[in-house]
């Protein structure tokens, strides 16, 4: 009786999904136009262990970003949810973190500020003055942002500002945390130095984490599993590919390692010979946000 | 060699020595052309000013005279400022008088308790000023209170927005001349005390300013909160923040150089406002004093209101300046307080 029970698939089924630290289940997201409704996503499930960093990976305007808001529960999926931990997902909370594109630090406040603002919010009953003053320093040191803490965001360089970001958003202490494009805006130094800090902190924290890139060598270099998702609409979750390279991980000795240029070249078939992108210009009006690549200040 | 070297050392030198004196004149220039943006420019165009005034005033024959030129108007303000000083040490003088008397009379009979009169003599221009800036300041500010709170309400509720919004359109453009007559009578017959705090005509002075400038602050605080960025709303969201605490520390510092823009516009507004309800509604401040001084038709009479409407002018651009000061010291954007 008992064996018969656990061969059940659909037991085994319900089993998996509970045991997923976030599970993305069947999700649709379906925006509405004035000439009817837009399928952006179209079942895509996607379930995340504790710890993982996990890259999506795909082009312009698939829906890379609508999967992100819809996990930060900025955006209501149309069918399908987020279970996290087993709880149901349907507003936007500090445990799931988002690190922006556009940093968006409020402009009138220090690095500081914009850092106890999240930690005053998320702590206010946990943590004492001192505790609190303690932890923002500790954020902030983590990504080396300590010399100009109090400095504003117009003082400080693209590459800094989002620094502060994900300083904020690691300060919530989230059980996930979210990144839309989080280098996608600096240039391309910049861009290795901020993923070398990432991967030293990741380190240290042992994060799950949900990045978007549009950067092959980033999602690579960093993630646990890629997953790359079909071009919109009814965009969905194409391939997921498996990143087995040791950590820690340097840049340098990667770039003659066999596996890293063989996983490179999977991405790059996926997006360039199978996921070919079709410019065509009533697509692209659909497209609900495109994010245009600004240079650093 | 060594000549060599020593002649490409001098010629080095000279080199430099030509780009110092280069910059020098360079850097001169600019602070040149500074001033005489600055300095210059403007008080060539006063005085073009002043000299076709003066011109073109000699050949207006007016039934109270020739219309004043700079000098007449120049003189009329020396003996405004003259006739306030007079006029207060009429006032020192009356209440001299009075002391002394009462004096007198608590000696004939210790029980005497002296009255105190106030002295009620002609407002001077001086006067007149004061308090035209005061009501504007107390209309101004009641608008304020009524408006920022407001105009925030609208730009975080659409709904609300669409339901006020063509409200504010309407009466955005109506006169103060309009509102007046309506403000006095409903004045005169809500506000009945024996003992009132503020005179009638002030706080109907006041209501017609506020009517006038609450809109432009409406509209523009509106805006101001209705478009801060996407992301710093999201950033609210994802923290989960309390409506009070999202609007004191996320939506009022992101509107305020909006607000502070509507608070300009508003104040302008007020100060014009003030002037014509003063005029029309023999309320006393510098509307007023154009009014009599209209009534009155002296000879001097035009010089003295071509004076007031140059401190009118002048109070105007001040209070817009205040205003700006007042933007750069809260707001933390400050290429919007330019000017």
């Amino acid at each position: 009786m008992n064996s018969s029970v656990l061969e059940n698939p659909e037991f085994l089924e319900k089993k998996t999904q509970q045991q997923a630290f976030l599970n993305i289940s069947q999700i649709d997201m379906v925006f509405p136009t004035p000439s009817g409704g837009f399928t952006a996503l179209k079942g895509v499930d996607l379930k995340i262990d504790k710890g993982e960093f996990i890259s999506l990976i795909g082009h312009s305007g698939c829906g890379k970003s609508t999967v992100l808001n819809i996990v930060a529960g900025l955006y209501q999926a149309t069918k399908g949810g987020i279970l996290l931990q087993n709880k149901e997902v349907n507003e936007p909370g500090p445990e799931r973190a988002v690190v922006f594109q556009n940093h968006s630090l409020l402009p009138w406040l220090t690095a500081y500020q914009n850092v106890e603002l999240a930690v005053r919010q998320v702590f206010q009953k946990t943590m004492s003055k001192g505790e609190m003053k303690e932890w923002i320093e500790y954020n902030l040191t983590l990504v080396h942002m300590d010399h100009a803490m109090h400095k504003r965001p117009d003082e400080i360089s693209g590459g800094m500002k989002q620094r502060v970001g994900i300083a904020r958003a690691l300060a919530m202490q989230p059980e996930v945390l979210l990144m839309d494009e989080p280098f996608g805006a600096l240039d391309a130094l910049t861009r290795a130095h901020m993923q070398d800090s990432l991967m030293e902190i990741q380190n240290e924290l042992n994060n799950t984490v949900i990045m978007i890139t549009h950067d092959v060598d980033e999602a690579v270099l960093l993630s646990d599993r890629i997953v790359m998702m079909t071009n919109g609409p009814e965009a969905t979750v194409g391939e997921i590919l498996d990143v087995k390279l040791e950590r820690p991980r340097s840049r340098l000795t990667l770039a003659k390692d066999i596996e890293y240029n063989r996983l490179r070249s999977e991405v790059l078939t996926f997006l360039y010979e199978k996921q070919r992108k079709v410019e065509s210009i009533s697509s692209k009006t659909v497209v609900p946000k495109v994010i245009p690549r600004k240079r650093a200040n | 060699m060594i000549d060599e070297e020593s002649r490409m050392s001098l010629t080095t030198v000279n080199l430099s020595q030509l780009t110092i004196t280069e910059q020098v004149v360079k850097v001169s220039k600019s602070i040149l052309s500074t001033i005489t943006n600055v300095m210059l420019l403007p008080v060539i165009g006063i005085t073009i000013f002043l000299f076709l005034w003066s011109i073109s005033a000699q050949s207006i024959h007016t039934s109270l005279g020739t219309f004043p030129g700079p000098n007449a108007v120049v003189q009329q303000f020396s003996s405004l400022y003259e006739e306030h000083v007079v006029e207060r040490e009429k006032a020192v003088a009356f209440y001299q008088r009075q002391e002394k008397r009462n004096l007198a009379k608590q000696e004939k009979n210790p029980n005497y308790v002296g009255k105190i009169r106030a002295y009620t003599g002609k407002e001077t221009f001086v006067d007149q000023i004061i308090t035209s800036l005061f009501t504007v300041t107390c209309g101004f500010l009641v608008a304020a209170i009524i408006a920022i709170p407001l105009g925030i309400w609208m730009g975080l509720n659409k709904r609300l927005n669409s339901a006020i919004n063509p409200i504010v359109q309407i009466f955005k453009p109506v006169s103060p001349l309009a509102w007046l007559p309506l403000v006095t009578m409903v004045v005169s017959a809500l506000y009945v005390s024996d003992d009132p705090m503020v005179s009638k005509s002030f706080l109907t002075s006041l209501i017609t300013v506020s009517l006038c400038s609450l809109w432009p602050m409406v509209i523009n605080t509106s805006i101001g909160v209705s478009s801060i960025d996407s992301d710093l709303l999201n950033v609210s969201k994802v923290l989960r923040l309390p409506t009070f605490t999202h609007i004191q520390k996320i939506v009022l510092p992101a509107s305020v150089p909006m607000i502070f823009t509507g608070m300009r516009l508003s104040f302008g507004v007020a100060w014009m406002v003030l002037i014509a309800a003063e005029m029309l509604a023999q309320n006393p401040g510098l509307g007023k004093f154009v009014w009599d001084e209209f009534q009155n038709g002296s000879s001097d009479s035009l010089a003295r209101i071509m004076a007031a409407v140059i401190v009118i002018g002048f109070i105007g651009f001040l209070l817009d300046r205040a205003m700006l000061g007042l933007q750069r010291k809260v707001s933390w954007d400050k290429s919007s307080a330019s000017v």
